[in-house]
């Protein structure tokens, strides 16, 4: 094992020295070139809208579409009034509030049901259980485009048109596959001779659901309570065929279907609102990325 | 101690009620368990799926209850030219979107593979377009393509003078289409590069130590260890992105509603289009329907096309 890990180095270095000095300063050069421009290229253009909406959002109009006299790139005096217009005069808050609402009931109830449903399927280990897991990973590719009719007809006989109720209830249909299958793979990780250990000390079940199970899955609940939550957040089509009033859309939906009116685009608003409305989700984003990324990968790996 | 040692001697002995037995029932724990998902799912997932099938058969509009008429909707679908104009921009917008995400996040991924510094914070910085609502980061774009103000003509225009007049991006047929397509890649890559970083990393150092002893180089390193050690990821991550690319909704609808004159619809905003706004629920549903059979075909393409093979998975897994 030593052997098989020195012998690649040894070759290595053995390269290094009978290559001239010129070779190393142009593998730095070569590494500038094929590494660090590319990533470089990389991050200007996945952020750079992100920029661009926050410069749009501070700028006054008449920099806004003036791009001689004034640096499109900078702004020349920075000014609150889109963030004021959007706060006062709209009803931008109340969106806020609904769509936070929204998304924290509904990340509740779809962790609840699938924290359930995974240790279910993963612990109880009833029979035929591997084929509800396959149900439900089969439930995840069913996509809301198709569904939304359907369940529009089904919202409207229900009599939840038009309240964040609708919602609530609905958007479990992709929550749910995804936290379940989440969590499947976070308890096949937890050791099952600790529940073992438990069950001989004449603990119930649910005794090692909560005491046991629970507590040492905390880190892929907080991972599945924010994808829940990030995409309860950027949910749309649901939003836009199910709420009709204006003071119970989620931001995604009013700042579309609210701010854009008439002919003239209120630029400096409509970006001050995508970008207040994407602040919440990357700051508690921020927050657990460590989690998210590793549980990302992870769910992909299973 | 020699006290509470006796306490939990007698423990034992306590008959537990009822209920905590009834609990600790393996059948009725199982079905108690997964009564919850199960019946959010069923009611709100297996019940629309059917009831959209059903519908996509009857005449519904909105405020009546349809009547049963065959196949009447499809085959008015089939002459519809706005529907096949549909089913070629959704393959087309998959195709193209599709791999330029994979090219593009395969390439990023690599890069990411190295040695860098502030990984984690690179890795942070790159998901953020993932994060953040597609709608809002939608409207940006929509900015950014505007006829008049938009940042692209201007850097070809006034800064490199490559163009002499502003590109219409949203204007016409082509620029739209492929404008869109760029605004999605730009989301998807991503997702992509994280996912395929992470199958990156699970390939074992050893082989690419061996590869180099044996005198390979880079571009073989990658045909022969790199891509087929990766191809099971990359049959799930492609499966699902084909999926959700095929069905997008956000994006079009936010950026161009389907214009100009229609051409940038995709099957899901022509469903919609017609079904919520328009009324026509049957036809809506009808048009989501024919959704489905592409969606089985793409997913079983990358999934047995691509599908794993024993010797990728390491010696005795699987």
């Amino acid at each position: 094992m030593t052997d098989a890990a020195v012998l690649p180095e040894a070759a290595q270095s053995n390269a290094a020295t009978a290559q001239p000095e010129t070779m190393a300063w142009d593998s730095k050069a070569r590494r500038m070139v094929t590494l660090y421009l590319p990533l470089a290229c990389f991050v200007i253009i996945l952020l750079f809208p992100f920029y661009w909406m926050t410069v749009t959002a501070f700028k006054p109009n008449a920099e806004l579409f003036d791009y001689k006299t004034y640096n499109p790139f900078w702004i020349g005096s920075p000014t609150l009034d889109h963030i004021k217009h959007l706060l006062f005069n709209t009803a931008y808050p109340h969106w806020l509030v609904t769509t936070m609402t929204v998304a924290i009931c509904a990340t509740f109830l779809s962790l609840f049901s699938s924290t359930l449903a995974a240790y279910a399927i993963q612990r109880l280990r009833f029979k035929g259980s591997q084929y509800v897991g396959l149900a439900i990973y089969l439930a995840y590719l069913v996509p809301p485009s198709i569904l939304f009719i359907p369940l529009a007809t089904m919202v409207y006989r229900l009599g939840l048109f038009d309240s964040p109720l609708a919602l609530i209830l609905t958007y479990p249909t992709f929550l749910v596959p995804f936290c379940t299958w989440l969590l499947i793979g976070y308890f096949k990780s937890i050791p099952y001779e600790l529940e073992e250990c438990a069950l001989i000390d004449g603990a119930t079940r649910l005794q090692i659901l909560r005491q046991i199970t629970l507590p040492l899955a905390v880190p892929g609940l907080i991972s599945a309570g924010i994808f829940s939550f990030t995409l309860s957040w950027n949910e749309f089509i649901y939003a836009l065929a199910f709420i009709q009033s204006s003071e119970n859309k989620t931001v995604p939906v009013a700042i579309l279907t609210e701010l854009v009116s008439g002919d003239v685009y209120q630029w400096g608003a409509l970006m001050a609102g995508s970008l207040l409305g994407s602040l919440p989700v990357a700051i508690f984003y921020s927050f657990f990325v460590d989690y998210y990324v590793s549980s990302l990968t992870g769910a992909v790996k299973e | 101690m020699s006290a509470t040692t006796a306490v939990t001697w007698s423990r034992p002995n306590q008959q537990p009620n009822w209920l905590v037995r009834l609990f600790d029932w393996k059948p009725f724990l199982a079905f108690a368990c997964l009564l919850p998902a199960a019946g959010l799912l069923l009611v709100f997932l297996t019940y629309p799926l059917g009831l959209g099938i059903w519908l996509a058969f009857t005449d519904t509009t909105i405020g009546r209850s349809g009547y049963w008429v065959g196949i009447e909707n499809f085959q008015y679908l089939l002459e519809d030219p706005l529907w096949w104009n549909a089913v070629f921009y959704s393959v087309f917008y998959t195709g193209v979107a599709t791999f330029g995400k994979f090219a593009l996040g395969l390439w990023l991924a690599l890069l990411l593979n190295n040695h860098l510094p502030f990984k984690s914070l690179l890795r942070a910085i790159i998901l953020l377009p993932w994060i953040v609502p597609t709608v809002l980061s939608a409207i940006a774009f929509w900015w950014i393509y505007d006829p008049q103000f938009s940042i692209i003509s201007f850097l070809l225009v006034e800064k490199l003078g490559l163009l002499s007049s502003n590109i219409d991006f949203l204007g016409s047929a082509w620029p739209a289409r492929f404008s869109l397509i760029a605004a999605n890649i730009w989301r998807g890559i991503p997702f992509v590069a994280i996912s395929l970083l992470a199958g990156l990393q699970t390939i074992s150092p050893s082989l690419y130590e061996a590869a180099l002893l044996d005198g390979s180089t880079a571009w073989q390193r990658f045909r022969f260890i790199t891509f087929p050690m990766l191809l099971p990821i990359l049959a799930i991550v492609m499966t699902f992105s084909i999926i959700f690319t095929f069905t997008d909704f956000q994006l079009v609808y936010a950026i161009t509603r389907g214009g100009p004159v229609n051409s940038t619809h995709l099957l899901a905003t022509l469903a919609f289009q017609r079904g919520i706004p328009g009324g026509q629920l049957g036809e809506g549903a009808a048009i989501a329907v024919s959704m489905i059979p592409f969606l089985v075909f793409a997913t079983l393409f990358s999934y047995f096309g691509l599908a794993r093979r024993k010797w990728q998975q390491g010696e005795g897994n699987d």
